[in-house]
């Protein structure tokens, strides 16, 4: 099992989220979060005053796949979060030992 | 502005009575649609501060500061409106020296709601607890305007001393000076007993000495000649160069020039700026104190200025830096507002557009190139918006009350016509008004903030200020979100 992380623009959660269910991904957490990567910041000016802001928002998913299942997670995403702008984002892949459901107790695959 | 002695024609009639038997002295009358007005005008004028002015300068601090900034601004209110009833009224508006008033109405005594207070035309009165009440408010946002200049880093209890201190001894003093004369009654009555006294000499020396001794009854600016409606110099170049002192005396915020000092809510400030813009008709219209044709060019100018000292602002700032910026554009409605303060009834409205023009580019200037230069840390920029825009205005009046440029020329209640209008004196006057409250206020500010910085301190500590003083101070926050 994998966690896919990806860190994506905000306008395209929707996009992703759709990609994503079309492949049969049936779960997946969001946060909002703010970095920096090759983008830099902006400015932002208020009477005069200039300020470089550096970290700019973004959204942050984690979807929980089987191992075999990585690849198809990881075409879905980058096809819908492209703009092909700067700034669209980066993909992280990383082991999972081990994942429970709460609710019924099933361990690992079934978790998923 | 004024208030008249009950007594005046009533003294006047008895002395000269024996002379005058054709002068009748009628009792000046309360007129219920001026009341009506100056009770509107004078809940306007509170809006502006709460929430108006408290929501402005509100959403430009951080959002752990915001409810220091409230708290601030909602206490000024409060201190104001009981000092004033104790003895902030009659230390203005009595006649006393020519710097301060007497304590004869302190504790509101004798102010009953039959008294009476004069307007601008003879025999036409208010009921004086109106006047108590509008000037009252104005005494309240004066000093609310202050705290936008040492914001984020002051404590409540600084501020809670600095209030009452600075009101007593700057506030009062120069409204006294600048907006306190006898009243047209007393003026007019004095006019007529002269006239009644005819060719006898002894009644004639006596009602001559009686004119003169009303024309004198008045404040040091007043008689110089400073014209000021609202209160550029009173209201804002005092408060600004307050601001500006405290700035100094208090210091930079930490961090600042080089920490992310964003404000944390443009939408209250634009709501804040809007709700300054309807309450300001109060302000301004209602410093008419009647409601005529006065009170409708005091309202068409503050509609007129307001909306062009915005566009200036936010064109000069899109062809400079590239972009209109909403903290622009209501900055420039404010820096109008300002400006069109003492000329709302003096001024026309085509005066009125050049004034907002003028004062939109010119507070642009001084609150992003000199601020940026001199290094200051004005938080909200008082001494930027109120004092330069305040200037502004108060020169600005001396040269557009001039009939020949459409504006309303200067009566003269000696003659009951309007004055001549003479450029050079009006000009001198002017500078007269500007140059007193710079000073008085500079430097009596400066005095009591550093006594409150011995008696209690002025400054937040380092942990308060990076926590934010929502927390420190107040033990609150103002987002649980």
């Amino acid at each position: 099992m994998k966690i896919v992380m990806a860190i994506i623009k905000p306008f395209k959660l929707e996009e992703v989220r759709d990609a994503l269910t079309m492949i049969g991904v049936h779960g997946l957490t969001v946060t909002e979060v703010k970095g920096y990567g090759r983008q830099k910041g902006h400015t932002e000016i208020y009477r005069g005053a200039e300020y470089a802001v550096s970290f700019l928002p973004k959204i942050k998913i984690e979807v929980a796949v089987a191992s075999d299942q990585v690849d198809k997670t990881i075409e879905a995403i980058t096809s819908a979060a492209k703009t092909g702008q700067i700034g669209d984002g980066k993909i992280f892949v990383i082991n999972l030992d081990h994942a429970v459901r709460i609710r019924t107790g099933e361990a690992d695959a079934a978790a998923l | 502005m004024t208030f008249k002695h009950p007594n005046s024609a009533g003294l006047a009639a008895f002395a000269f009575g024996m002379f005058a038997t054709t002068a009748a002295f009628a009792e000046p009358t309360i007129n219920k649609g001026d009341n009506a007005w100056m009770l509107t005008s004078t809940v306007l004028v509170l809006l502006m501060t709460i929430p108006g002015l408290a929501l402005f300068y509100g959403g430009l601090v951080r959002s752990k500061n915001m409810l220091s900034v409230l708290m601030q601004v909602f206490y000024t209110v409060c201190i104001v409106v009981i000092i004033w009833t104790l003895y902030g009224y009659s230390l203005a508006f009595t006649g006393g020296s020519d710097f301060i008033g007497g304590f004869s109405k302190a504790f509101l005594m004798g102010v009953t709601p039959d008294s009476k207070a004069s307007t601008f035309s003879v025999d036409a009165n208010i009921s004086e607890l109106v006047y108590v009440c509008f000037q009252m408010t104005f005494a309240a946002i004066t000093p609310a305007l202050i705290v936008g200049a040492f914001a984020e880093r002051m404590k409540f209890s600084a501020v809670a001393l600095f209030i009452p201190l600075w009101s007593t001894l700057v506030y009062f003093p120069i409204a006294h000076m600048v907006w306190y004369w006898a009243g047209p009654d007393a003026i007019a009555d004095a006019v007529k007993a002269l006239a009644a006294a005819g060719s006898d000499a002894a009644a004639k020396a006596a009602a001559e000495a009686r004119l003169a001794e009303v024309n004198a009854d008045a404040g040091w600016v007043f008689k110089k000649g400073a014209i000021d409606f609202a209160g550029g110099t009173v209201v804002h170049i005092n408060a600004g160069i307050a601001g500006l002192v405290g700035a100094l005396i208090v210091g930079k915020r930490i961090g600042y020039g080089k920490d992310l000092m964003a404000p944390h809510s443009l939408t209250m400030s634009m709501i804040g700026a809007s709700l300054l813009w309807v309450g300001w008709f109060g302000f301004n219209a209602g410093s008419n104190l009647e409601a005529t044709g006065g009170a409708a060019l005091a309202m068409t100018n503050s509609f007129v200025a307001t909306a062009a000292a915005a566009l200036s602002w936010m064109f000069a700032e899109w062809m400079l830096k590239g972009h209109p910026s909403v903290l622009g554009a209501i900055s420039g409605a404010v820096a109008g507002l300002v400006a069109v303060t003492p000329a709302a009834g003096y001024s026309g409205p085509m005066g009125a557009i050049v004034l907002g023009l003028v004062v939109g580019v010119v507070c642009l200037f001084f609150v992003t190139v000199v601020k940026n230069s001199l290094g200051y840390d004005d938080s909200l920029d008082v001494f930027g918006v109120h004092c330069i825009g305040g200037i502004i205005g108060a020169l600005g009046t001396g040269i557009l009350v001039n009939p020949a440029l459409g504006g309303a020329g200067i009566m003269d209640y000696t003659t009951g016509k309007i004055a001549e209008y003479q450029f050079g004196p009006q000009m001198i006057s002017q500078i007269w008004g500007v140059c007193t409250t710079l000073v008085w206020s500079g430097v009596g500010s400066a005095i009591i903030y550093k006594v409150v910085d011995v008696i209690v301190g002025l400054r937040a500590n380092v942990e308060s200020e990076r926590e934010g003083l929502d927390l420190t101070e107040h033990t609150e926050r103002a987002y649980n979100m």
